[in-house]
């Protein structure tokens, strides 16, 4: 089940959980990371659509079902995500991300406070740099690019109960769904990270309860570089998932619904 | 900065898709054997029968030992997921009944594993699914082939008995033009010596009884995934497009976007068919599945030896195996297949039918039996065994003649087969 909307001029597409969406009850909206889309939130996303909120996992402009360009910038894609809670009647909603969702959720909490009721960011950093020789190749060669990024994002060759579940391979899985993107979104995601600045300011500027769930064993998104971002946000919890690498929601899928579980209200 | 290098074949194989237990301890992987999991409450359960969790319910759904096999085939295979099934039979099966129902078309090659043959061209009938058969070498026959209700190509990677080795890519580019996937069955070359995927097919599966097992002991399928046929975009798979009344409303290709077809498969075929693997089973494939590339360079080792003394003898009329330049898929072979054409071939017997039966019945070493991909060596006459329901045309249609003998090579020492041979081949003359 998904919503369908026209965004800036382009058609853009959110899973709705299985249920039908309903901007009357507690909405949250999902954002996927860079070369990712909405279903690397299946599990969590439909749990919350099954037990009292509507969702929206999103595909962002340019992934997946969602048609135009990728967005250049954290900012343009926080604004983005604006006209998506207008276009879809919400007044606001907890916003959840992962990785570069996540300076796209920070970002949009920053300059729109009174949309973002809660932030979880998951799997996040800031600076989120990217190191020039794997920013380089998700220009010139996405092959090696996602071949790098999916080593770095999975902390161990085996995982349990694993997503979508079991008799799943979490590594191929993450690699097909790089692969399934269109070529050029991979590296307009990558430089949209590197290029942003403003995370810090942001945080200073967030008013709402701010969730931070890390993998312990991330290398991508080390727990050590949030340090900066909590001194920074006022109202933070931290939560770090044990044997847990960058892909988060496909390793320890049930941790990180506790952990957003007690989170939402 | 030097680039990271993703796990290797020999280290997938020892460790995809298992950690050592967070229970026990346990190294290998343990014996699940259990018929259902505990629920930590009512919505814990609610959430699992409606995979708003991931976790196990009942084990004709999924397993812990089961699940460590698909995993690892996968891995291997360079898929999203796999299911493993009580059969390769079961495998093919649960593949074309996920995709296919009455009133579908199955387009296959012609030179297929008897019991493959059957099901199709037998038994999925009586239930509305027409297969019509190509020569798998002829890329025009599969292009002409298709048809509006066509719903996938099926082949094996390399035919059996006859050992055509199937264009992938070629056949591949046909299907996806087609808005079809390819399906193979890789039972014969495992993935590793071929990686089907690589060359853009979309499934596979595996009669896991073979090589992948290794010893004979177990009977096992395996359906592999690649996760890269965009279904939505095909439009001929409401299966997988449209919600689903029997499981949620759920629209499994929204629900994953590489993951719809065994999500499907998992949630439909194998609740309600039923073919699942047994835990025990899973067990006996994982301890082969940890030694398949010692195991493989062995079996090509033994059959290159082999194949080089039956070209020599006389009482051998030909031989069959894509190594050969004689071959008609030598220069195919070169390309996509470098480490070796599998285990198994065939060879023409000098004296027809009369000679082929004495041969076999004064083989010591060799195993008369009607399976291959076992460490120990085996062999059969296919027009008599598993190819026995075709009649002479269709027989050599599949490249089968009245005195071909069919020769899976173990890991035997090369000499005591080549003695072995050596008897036998001595004994079929003197008729």
């Amino acid at each position: 089940m998904a919503l369908q909307l026209e965004i800036q001029g382009h058609a853009a597409w959110a899973y709705t959980g299985g249920k039908p969406f309903d901007a009357r009850l507690p909405v949250v909206v999902f954002l996927h990371g860079a070369e990712h889309d909405h279903s690397v939130w299946a599990l969590q996303s439909r749990y919350l659509a099954h037990h009292g909120r509507s969702v929206l996992a999103v595909d962002l402009p340019g992934h997946g079902r969602s048609a135009g360009p990728p967005l250049a910038s954290i900012e343009a894609l926080a604004d983005w995500v604006v006209a998506l809670l207008d276009a879809a009647g919400i007044s606001s909603a907890t916003v959840v991300g992962h990785s570069m969702g996540s300076l796209i959720a920070l970002e949009c909490a920053a300059r729109h406070p009174q949309r973002v009721s809660r932030l979880a960011l998951v799997g996040t950093a800031f600076p989120m740099r990217v190191a020039d020789e794997l920013l380089t190749a998700t220009r010139d060669d996405e092959p090696s690019a996602q071949a790098m990024v999916n080593l770095w994002s999975h902390s161990a060759l085996a995982q349990y109960p694993g997503n979508p579940g079991p008799g799943f391979w979490v590594a191929g899985v993450n690699r097909r769904l790089m692969q399934r993107q269109q070529p050029g979104v991979m590296h307009a995601d990558f430089a949209a990270c590197n290029a942003y600045t403003n995370g810090l300011a942001a945080c200073r500027r967030i008013t709402a309860p701010v969730l931070l769930v890390l993998g312990k064993r991330d290398v991508m998104t080390p727990p050590r570089a949030t340090k900066d971002m909590v001194a920074a946000l006022p109202n933070a919890r931290v939560v770090e998932i044990e044997g847990a690498g960058h892909a988060i929601m496909a390793e320890k899928p049930d941790e990180l619904l506790e952990a957003l579980r007690g989170f939402i209200p | 900065m030097t680039p990271p290098r993703s796990p290797g074949f020999d280290t997938l194989s020892l460790h995809a898709g298992q950690q050592p237990d967070p229970t026990t301890g346990a190294r290998a992987t343990p014996i699940f054997q259990t018929a259902a999991y505990v629920f930590r409450d009512s919505d814990h359960a609610a959430a699992l029968f409606n995979m708003e969790r991931a976790g196990h319910v009942y084990s004709r759904i999924s397993n812990p030992t089961t699940a460590v096999l698909e995993e690892r085939i996968a891995a291997l295979d360079g898929g999203v997921g796999a299911i493993a099934t009580a059969s390769g039979q079961a495998a093919l099966h649960l593949a074309i009944a996920t995709l296919a129902g009455a009133g579908s078309h199955v387009l296959a090659s012609r030179a297929l594993y008897g019991g493959s043959h059957n099901l199709l061209d037998y038994t999925l009938r009586r239930f509305g699914i027409d297969t019509s058969f190509v020569d798998p070498r002829d890329l025009s026959a599969w292009r002409t082939g298709i048809r509006p209700n066509t719903r996938v190509l099926f082949a094996e990677t390399l035919g059996n008995p006859g050992l055509d080795v199937l264009d992938i890519a070629g056949v591949a580019e046909i299907a996806h033009a087609a808005g079809l996937p390819l399906m193979l069955d890789s039972t014969f070359t495992t993935p590793y010596l071929l990686r089907p995927f690589d060359f853009g097919a979309d499934l596979v599966c595996h009669s896991a009884t073979k090589f992948l097992g290794g010893h004979g002991v177990a009977i096992g399928g395996l359906l592999v995934d690649s996760g890269a046929f965009d279904w939505e975009r095909s439009g001929k798979f409401p299966e997988l497009t449209e919600p689903y009344a029997g499981f949620h409303g759920m629209d499994f290709q929204e629900e994953s976007t590489v993951a719809a077809f065994l999500l499907r498969a998992r949630r439909e075929g194998l609740r309600d068919f039923g073919a699942c693997m047994a835990p025990f089973t899973a067990f006996q494939l994982l301890q082969g599945i940890e030694t398949l590339s010692l195991r493989m360079d062995r079996h090509i080792a033994n059959t290159r030896a082999i194949v080089g003394f039956l070209c020599e003898h006389k009482a051998v009329a030909s031989v069959n195996y894509p190594e050969l330049p004689t071959h008609p898929d030598h220069q195919l072979a070169k390309s996509m297949l470098p480490k070796g054409c599998g285990a198994v071939f065939t060879f023409e017997i000098q004296g027809g039918r009369a000679a082929g039966r004495k041969f076999i019945e004064t083989l010591r070493l060799f195993s008369h039996l009607a399976n291959v991909g076992d460490a120990k060596s085996l062999v059969i006459h296919p027009a008599s065994t598993t190819h026995f329901r075709l009649d002479d045309t269709a027989l050599r249609a599949a490249g089968i003649g009245p005195g071909t003998i069919r020769l899976s090579i173990g890991l035997e020492d090369a000499a005591d087969l080549i003695d072995d041979l050596a008897q036998a081949l001595r004994a079929s003359q003197k008729l």
